[in-house]
This record gives C-alpha cells, structure tokens and sequence, in this order.
C-alpha cells in the first residue's frame, strides 16, 4: 500500500510541471501560435524563482518571481513573432537557446545546495482519512493549483466569449479582423499567458520538485510539454492525462532505478523520450482527430492589412 | 512626420544580404551593453570575444577547426530546411556518428589498417544517416512531426553516449573517468602540424559546401525542395513527391552531423567522453539561418557562430567570465536576425503630415 501511495503521488507531482507548461501552449496554439520555446521559458522560471529563494524572499513571492520571468521571456517570442512577423518555429527555437544560455548565466552564482522545498500542506481533517488522506490531501499548494488553471482553461475555452473569440482567432485571424477582433493583441496576451505558466512550471521544478539548481535541469521537458499538447489533440482534459501518463512513467522509471532492476539506468532514463516518440505516432495517426482540434491558423503569421 | 510600416512591392534583395551583417552589428551591440551592465569595460571585453582569439596561429587554426563541423551540419540541415523540413536534432545525430566512428576504431581487427579512417568515415554517414531516417520514416509514412522526434532522439543519443562510456566502452586504463581508450593514430586525422589542431577533415567541409551550392543553385532536385519550402500547394501540384523532399532532407542533415561527429572523434577529441559536442548541432541551425540557407552564407555564417564559441572560451579563461555567454550572444543573434528579416517585406516610410 504504502509502495502505491507514493507511486501515485509521485506521478501527481511529477505531472504538475508539465500540466502547468503544457495547458499554457494550449492556450496559446489555441489563438494560432506556435512557441516552441517552452524549455526555454521554463529554465528561466526555473532560475529566477530559485535565485528569489535564495536571496531571501517568501515561496509565493519566488514562485511569482518564476512566472514572471517566463512571461517577460515570452514577450520576446511575441515581438517577434507577432509584430516582426518571423517564422514561429525559428523564433520558437531562439528562444529556447537563449532562456537555456541565460538562465545557465544567472546559475554560475547559485551554487549546489538544495534549498527548503515548498511544504507539503496537510488539508485540515481530509488529509487525515486514511488511504485517501495520504492519496489526494496532503501534496503542495502548486499540485492544487495546476489543478484550478485546468478548471479555469476549459471553463475560459468552452464557456465564455473571451475563449471562443480565441478559439475563433485560431482558426481564422482573417475573419476575426473582419468581424473587428484585436487579432494580433489577443494572441500577445496569449503569448504571454503560455510565458507565465511555463515561468511556473520552471519555478515548481526548481522550487519544489527537485529544490536544486542544476544548469538545463528541465531536461527536455519543455518539448515533452509541446508534445503532450499534440497528443492531446489540443484538449484539455487530455492534457491532463498524458501529463499524469508522463508523471507515472517517471515515477515507474525512478523507482525501477531505486529499486536497482539489472537494466542500465540510462535505459530507464530514455524511456520518457521514447515513450514522446510513440505517443506522437500513435496519434499522428489518426488524422482526422488532428484535423478536428487543429487550431488551422497555427504557426502562420497574421498581419492585419489596414 | 509619422512612420508607417508597409509592405514592400517585392522583397528587398538588398535587405536579403543586409540583414544577417545588421544583425551581427546588434549584436556586438547587446553584448557590449551587456558587458557594460555586469561591469567590465564593453571594448576590452568585445576586444577579448571577438579580436584576441584570433591573434595567433593557434587562434586561427582553432578558428577553423571549430567552423568546420558548423558550416558542414549547416549544409546538410540548409538541404531540409529549405523544404521545411525541421531537422533540429542534428546534435544528436552528431552524437551517433561520433559513436560510430569511435566504435570502429577501437574495435577493427587490425589498428593499423590503412582502412581504418575511411571505415569509420563511413560509419559516421550511415549511423548519422539512419538517427535521421527515423525522424524521415515517421514523417513520411507515419505523419509525425519531425521536430520533437528529432529532439527526442537528441536525448536518447545523448544517454546511449553516457551509457557507453560509463559502461561497456569505459577504458579499463583510464583511472574510472567516463571515457572510452584514446583512439589508435591511424584511426585520427594527421593535423597540419602538430602544434595545432586543425586537419584535413575541413576539407571534407569544403567538399560538402560544394556539394551544397551544386545542389542548392545547379541542380533539379534542389529545385524541387525550394518549391516545396516555398509553395507546398504548386510542389504538390507539379507532381513533387513531399516524402522524397522529407528522406532527402533528413537524410542530407543526418550526413553531415554524423560525418562532423567522426571528424570531432577522430580529430581534436580522439576518445568519446559524456561531452563531445559544446551544441555544434544546435548552433548549425543559427548558422543555416544567418547564411541564407545557401553555401556561401553557410560558410560565413559558420566562422562567425565558430568566433562565438572561440571567444566564450577565451573571456572564461583570461577574464572568468562564463561560458554560457556564448548561448545567449547565438540566441540574440537569432532574434536580431529573425526581426531584421522582416524588412525584406515591409519598409518604414515617413508620412510627412500636412497641416
């Protein structure tokens, strides 16, 4: 019981940084724009909300810190490829280069001490239900929010206007600035809604999952992330279970290595890059869920001609 | 007066070749603000960048040596990338070749063999090639984006490489470091001279800027992928099959990492470690970019990117500052030239205001 617990917790936790980063690109492809800079945003989070820690300040104050910092990297990805209309995927890939090579920068000083994590909070009463208290009630107050974000995009998505002039942004940019929607400033504030929730999905691995700062520690999570979003098929709910699907593999790998089965551990490592690779097949495959969801604006400049 | 952006007639040609030297100029920009704000005096500091690497023999010879594999990866990547093939897990595929290469001369029977160095030359093209023949297949059969598998590859070469040298390919000699035994000299490039690093691989490079310019601006092939990058619509239209430009695009990128991998192996490094690669085959993207995706650009952007890396060495060694730097100047360096690009199509004019 107690081996299930903690694997089921650990794939809970293990799935937050990628909810978080991965429901943030869906709104933003959801407007027709692609960033792929999401590792590059998140390194930054992640440096910045450990760098706050450091220096001093309160959790929740680092943490903003974090997903501030994601959102100011995305403001670059917008100027470029909102107002200087460059090919997205070039302006995507910059900035994953540039957030890897800065946040390295700002790295050199913090040193390799693991700092105080986040604390885990015990829900007064829930958490003390046995099996289910340890189950659902006693993670950190970021588990619950990635959560409540979850809750909130598919409410703002499906059932309010703000979410279907977005939608309806991303399929068609030209209709939209017919109609007389602020094409190009909705996705700007998209763009920098992905920024801030892959800032915090940096800030919850360096804050929280592993309270450490290592130089390029998202290791490819910020593709995982992108790639969750295709898996989807650019669903929410989808998200969220290929997100868990990934905690679980990472849990199942970690304690695989733990546990020391006779396999080397680079092969466990490279199991959730191979496991990427298949996911995206088997999706790629059924071309019509993809066209179905797609927004079909994705990843092409708009300029409204006035 | 007021400025206004509009769109050009036609695209600027001027601005076409402009663009990559006005970006370059920002950049120095940036970093010598950048060096302003962490305190060292900008001059001196870009002096020590961009200017002192280059003052000896051994500076230029690094220079090149460092340009080489750049220009050939950015070749092959320019092949796709022109289709729009997004092959930018040439890192990776750099990482098998390397492997490859290695694996033949540790392993070949004979160490002495005269063969030896085409063998491994080969080794490092095919398994190169078949790293990109998975990304290849899986976009041309299975419809998979070539982008994240590329990527996904690039780690799984990347732990292959760290299981090697812990593991089966650890030299037993080697006091337990992660590397593998040093390679057997008829298995390396002879350098020029042997107070430098520079070698006869670089010809190899200059070979594949040949074949690229062929393949680029002579050849109906070349043709086809352009048409495709450019017009999707008018290739298809044409009869150009887009699986043939996906295989050729991957396969030609795969090439030439895998081959830059053997030259790295079985030149300056001569052993595998966990690091072979400071991202050759991530900057290789940039410098396609900044080149135009044509040969002659390739080469001048390949000795900048190469000055980049030169020169993050240099200001960690003579001035502690870190090398991360060079990170940041190459992904500046694409935002500069990603905005400069747009006034190939639009232009500023002044609109004179009348009272």
């Amino acid at each position: 019981m107690d081996l299930f617990i903690a694997i089921f917790t650990g794939t809970i936790i293990a799935a937050t940084p990628l909810i978080f980063a991965s429901l943030g690109e869906l709104v933003v492809e959801k407007s027709g724009v692609l960033n792929l800079g999401l590792e590059g945003m998140m390194l930054m989070g992640a440096a910045f909300a450990f760098w706050a820690v450091i220096s001093g300040l309160p959790m929740p104050v680092a943490i903003a810190a974090g997903a501030l910092a994601g959102a100011a990297t995305s403001l670059l990805f917008g100027v470029l490829a909102l107002t200087f209309l460059t090919n997205q995927y070039a302006a995507g890939l910059a900035l994953a280069i540039f957030g890897s090579g800065v946040s390295a920068f700002l790295g050199r000083g913090f040193g390799s001490t693991p700092i105080d994590a986040l604390k885990r909070i015990h829900i007064p009463l829930l958490s003390d239900i046995p099996v289910v208290g340890p189950l659902f009630f006693r993670f950190d107050p970021m588990v619950y929010l990635a959560i409540a974000i979850f809750g909130l995009i598919t409410w703002f998505l499906y059932r309010t206007k703000g979410g279907l002039i977005l939608r309806t942004i991303g399929e068609s940019p030209e209709t939209s600035h017919a109609i007389g929607y602020p094409v190009t400033r909705i996705r700007y504030m998209a763009v920098l809604f992905g920024g801030l929730m892959a800032g915090l999905a940096g800030a919850y691995l360096s804050v929280a999952y592993t309270p450490l700062w290592v130089e390029n520690m998202t290791a490819g999570k910020g593709w995982i992330s992108l790639a969750l979003v295709v898996f989807a098929t650019w669903r929410p709910l989808r998200v969220l279970i290929g997100a868990w699907l990934f905690g679980g593999m990472t849990i199942l790998q970690l304690q695989g290595q733990a546990l020391g089965i006779a396999v080397p551990s680079e092969l466990l490592s490279a199991l959730p890059y191979l496991a990427t690779i298949i996911v995206l097949v088997i999706i790629s495959q059924n071309r019509q869920m993809l066209a179905l969801h797609f927004p079909a604006s994705l990843a092409k400049p708009f300029r409204a001609a006035s | 007066m007021r400025l206004r952006i509009e769109q050009r007639p036609e695209p600027s040609a001027q601005m076409r070749i402009a663009a990559p030297v006005i970006a370059t100029a920002l950049t120095f920009l940036a970093g010598s603000v950048l060096f302003a704000a962490l305190g060292y005096d900008p001059l001196i500091t870009l002096h020590a960048f961009f200017v002192a690497p280059l003052n000896s023999i051994n500076g230029l010879s690094e220079w090149l040596l460092k340009a080489s594999p750049l220009i050939l990866i950015a070749c092959g990547l320019a092949v796709g990338f022109r289709a729009n093939i997004w092959n930018i897990g040439a890192e990776g595929q750099l990482i098998i070749g390397a492997i490859a290469a290695c694996g033949v001369g540790l392993f070949y029977p004979n160490p002495e063999s005269p063969l030896l160095l085409p063998l491994m030359f080969l080794a490092g093209t095919g398994a190169g090639m078949v790293w990109a023949a998975i990304p290849a297949f899986l976009r041309a059969r299975m419809n998979t984006n070539e982008i994240l598998v590329t990527l996904m590859l690039t780690y799984i070469a990347t732990l292959l490489l760290s299981f090697l040298v812990h593991g089966p390919w650890r030299d037993p000699a080697g006091f337990n470091y992660p590397q593998t035994a040093l390679l057997p000299p008829a298995a390396m490039f002879e350098p020029f001279d042997y107070a430098y690093r520079l070698n006869p691989s670089v010809f190899i490079t200059a070979v594949a800027v040949v074949l690229m310019w062929l393949f680029a601006d002579r050849s109906f092939l070349g043709y086809k992928m352009s048409v495709s990058g450019a017009a999707p619509l008018a290739a298809r239209y044409a009869g150009f099959r887009e699986s043939s430009a996906v295989w050729t695009g991957l396969l030609a990128g795969g090439a030439a990492a895998g081959i830059a991998g053997m030259a790295e192996v079985a030149g300056p490094l001569g052993q595998l470690s966990p690091q072979i690669s400071p991202g050759y085959g991530f900057a290789a993207i940039i410098v396609a970019f900044i080149g135009r995706l044509n040969a002659f650009g390739i080469v001048l952007g390949g000795l900048l990117m190469s000055l980049l890396f030169l020169g993050g060495e240099t200001v960690q060694m003579t001035l502690g500052l870190p090398a991360a730097l060079t990170r940041i100047f190459q992904g500046v360096l694409l935002f500069f030239l990603l905005a400069a690009d747009f006034f190939i199509y639009y232009r500023l004019r002044h609109i004179p205001e009348h009272a």
